[in-house]
């Protein structure tokens, strides 16, 4: 009999500490085959954050970091400068890299860090129950906003990869989402590349990817899907933000 | 490079570090210790070596986290200010058991402080620095020589014992120039790195840099085999000087730049019949408690603890001493020096004047 679906390699067979209907599952797998089908687990060293995926270290088959809370950019930095010749991968929440890891997502984006960063915003700090992220929407309710995410005083979303976006030292900026099959396969697509990109020596590659959060979002996966369309997408328009590639063509 | 060569004590740390094979120096500009960084950033890269100017001293303890973490010899200097947000990061290496060196030039304090040199880091360094139960060698040079020497030992202790090591100066050692000589040395056979997060590169089971213990019980597991960790470090690793202790009136304790002003007070004390002594730490942690021990029956008016700060160190030397002699402070701080009378004149009042 064929096998048509199985377990990518770069994952390794045990089973998460995701919560049901999570989309962390999606994106680990997303990752883990692009690892395979570039063959480059030999050579790969992941960092994970602090937040929901601090533990991806037990879960990603190569050679992996937990890095302090915000600092996962930096502390790729450090290993891919002194092995230029392995792949880097940073796995990082909206808490982690938007909140108190800011300055260092930036200046590694700034920098041109030959670094990959998967980003997944889900608009709520999930690891300590819910509390509002950076990412939060206007008028959402977390645990630390409980009448809604209030502009007067909270402030506004930022938009990470429209701001990265804006440094010279970004090589590939886009922004997917994993709420559709076919949104899921542009995810894979635009992770992909942003491997491609460091094996072939570019700068710095993000691709945030927009996450739900059944459970402190308080609805059920399939409510929550729907969620993310109707709120997360107009708020972060998915897209391409920035290709230095097709800009080199031109 | 044979022979005696003039050169800045921030600069000695960097050619030393470099004759250490410190393959990454990730930096970040304070005064007074900026002359390591732009030290490194001239060299490193002409000889194939990284030097990075982080965007903050977190983002440089924490690339010192990465790098270490593969495997490679790398460092990170700062001044006190700096130092206190390297905190974090310390804790998470010495949690990760990783080989680093971390330079202090310590300039005085509390606040963003002066610039003028102090040793008012000494219990934020000597405790360990960040959060948890650990604690990492410091070492204190009282010369650019010693400082050379020190910053060498200070990549073969962190990677014999899989640590951080903090080499801790006064902003007056970063900044003077002294002659140095940069001794051949044979390198020592170092533990194999098995444990780096460097790649699989064929390997079966993944490395793991990681520092989270969501039990309770391999948490308390780690510390316990850290705190073997430390007490083979007590054991093998204390250092420091014992200079003209025999029947003295008065031993002063003292480290870096204070040391060498106390052997000139010795020097000039001799001169109106009073004997002083100097227990000089070379090793901030551990303490050297074991010169206590040898020089407790020496001493007749016990122990003057003098520093650059508000009185620090003088913790140790009671907690060592222990009732056993009489423990005396004498102290400037906030970027100010001792003077050799003012020093003099504190003696006095302890030994009772000239004899």
């Amino acid at each position: 009999m064929a096998v048509v679906f199985e377990r990518p390699k770069a994952l390794i067979d045990v089973s998460t500490h995701y919560c049901p209907g999570c989309t962390h599952g999606i994106i680990h797998r997303l990752v883990a085959e692009v690892i395979d089908e570039l063959g480059i687990v030999d050579k790969t060293i992941g960092v994970a954050p602090v937040g929901c995926s601090v533990l991806a270290y037990n879960y990603f088959a190569c050679d992996m970091f937990e890095a302090a809370h915000g600092r996962a950019p930096a502390c790729a930095t450090g290993i891919k400068r002194t092995n230029p010749d392995k792949v880097v991968f940073t796995y990082q929440g909206d808490g982690d890299l938007a909140a108190i890891g800011a300055a260092e997502i930036v200046h590694a984006a700034a920098r041109g860090e030959k670094l990959t960063t998967i980003f997944v915003n889900n608009c709520i700090y999930g690891m300590t129950g819910g509390q509002m992220a950076p990412t939060t929407l206007p008028g959402q309710k977390t645990e630390t906003s409980p009448y809604g995410r209030n502009v007067e005083t909270e402030g506004y979303p930022i938009r990470v990869s429209e701001m990265l976006a804006t440094l010279d030292g970004a090589y590939y900026v886009e922004r997917v989402s994993v709420d559709t099959v076919p949104n899921v396969i542009k995810a894979k697509k635009a992770i992909k590349k942003a491997f491609e990109n460091q094996l072939a020596g570019k700068g710095f590659s993000i691709v945030e990817v927009l996450s739900i959060c059944p459970t402190n979002w308080g609805l059920s996966p399939i409510e929550s899907m729907q969620w993310l369309k109707d709120n997360m997408i107009p708020y972060y328009p998915l897209g391409l933000k920035k290709d230095k590639s097709t800009e080199e063509v031109k | 490079m044979g022979g005696k060569v003039l050169m800045k004590g921030n600069e000695a740390i960097g050619e030393a570090a470099i004759r250490a094979n410190c393959a990454a120096f990730f930096g970040y500009p304070i005064t007074p210790q900026t002359e390591v960084s732009a030290y490194m950033a001239k060299k490193m890269p002409k000889i194939g070596r990284v030097f990075l100017q982080a965007e903050s001293e977190i983002a440089a303890i924490n690339m010192v986290y990465g790098a270490a973490g593969t495997g490679v010899r790398c460092m990170t200097s700062s001044s006190s200010p700096g130092i206190s947000l390297k905190a974090e990061g310390v804790s998470y290496i010495a949690a990760g058991e990783l080989p680093c060196v971390i330079v202090d030039i310590v300039r005085g304090g509390p606040g963003l402080g002066s610039i003028q040199p102090a040793q008012s880091d000494y219990h934020q360094v000597t405790k360990g620095l960040g959060h948890g139960d650990y604690n990492m060698p410091v070492l204190a040079p009282a010369s650019i020589q010693e400082m050379v020497d020190l910053i060498i030992d200070a990549f073969d202790l962190a990677d014999i014992y899989r640590t951080p090591v903090m080499v801790m100066a006064d902003g007056m050692m970063g900044q003077m120039m002294e002659p140095v000589e940069f001794k051949e040395r044979t390198a020592k056979a170092m533990p194999e790195k098995t444990w780096a997060a460097n790649g699989l590169n064929g390997r079966t089971k993944h490395n793991i840099i990681n520092t989270l213990y969501l039990d309770a019980v391999p948490m308390e597991n780690v510390n316990i085999r850290l705190q073997k960790k430390f007490k083979a470090i007590k054991e093998n690793e204390v250092r420091y000087e014992l200079f003209n202790c025999e029947d003295a009136d008065l031993i002063f304790v003292a480290y870096g730049t204070t040391s060498r002003i106390c052997k000139s007070v010795i020097g000039l004390a001799a001169k109106e019949g009073i004997k002083l002594g100097l227990i000089r730490p070379i090793t901030l942690w551990p303490f050297p408690a074991e010169a206590f021990e040898k020089t407790m029956g020496m001493t007749k008016n016990g122990y003057l603890s003098v520093e650059m700060s508000c009185g620090q160190m003088v913790d140790d030397v009671r907690a060592t001493v222990l009732g056993r002699k009489p423990v005396e402070f004498y102290g400037r701080s906030g970027g100010m020096i001792p003077e050799p009378q003012d020093i003099l004149d504190k003696v006095k009042e302890l030994v009772g004047g000239a004899k």
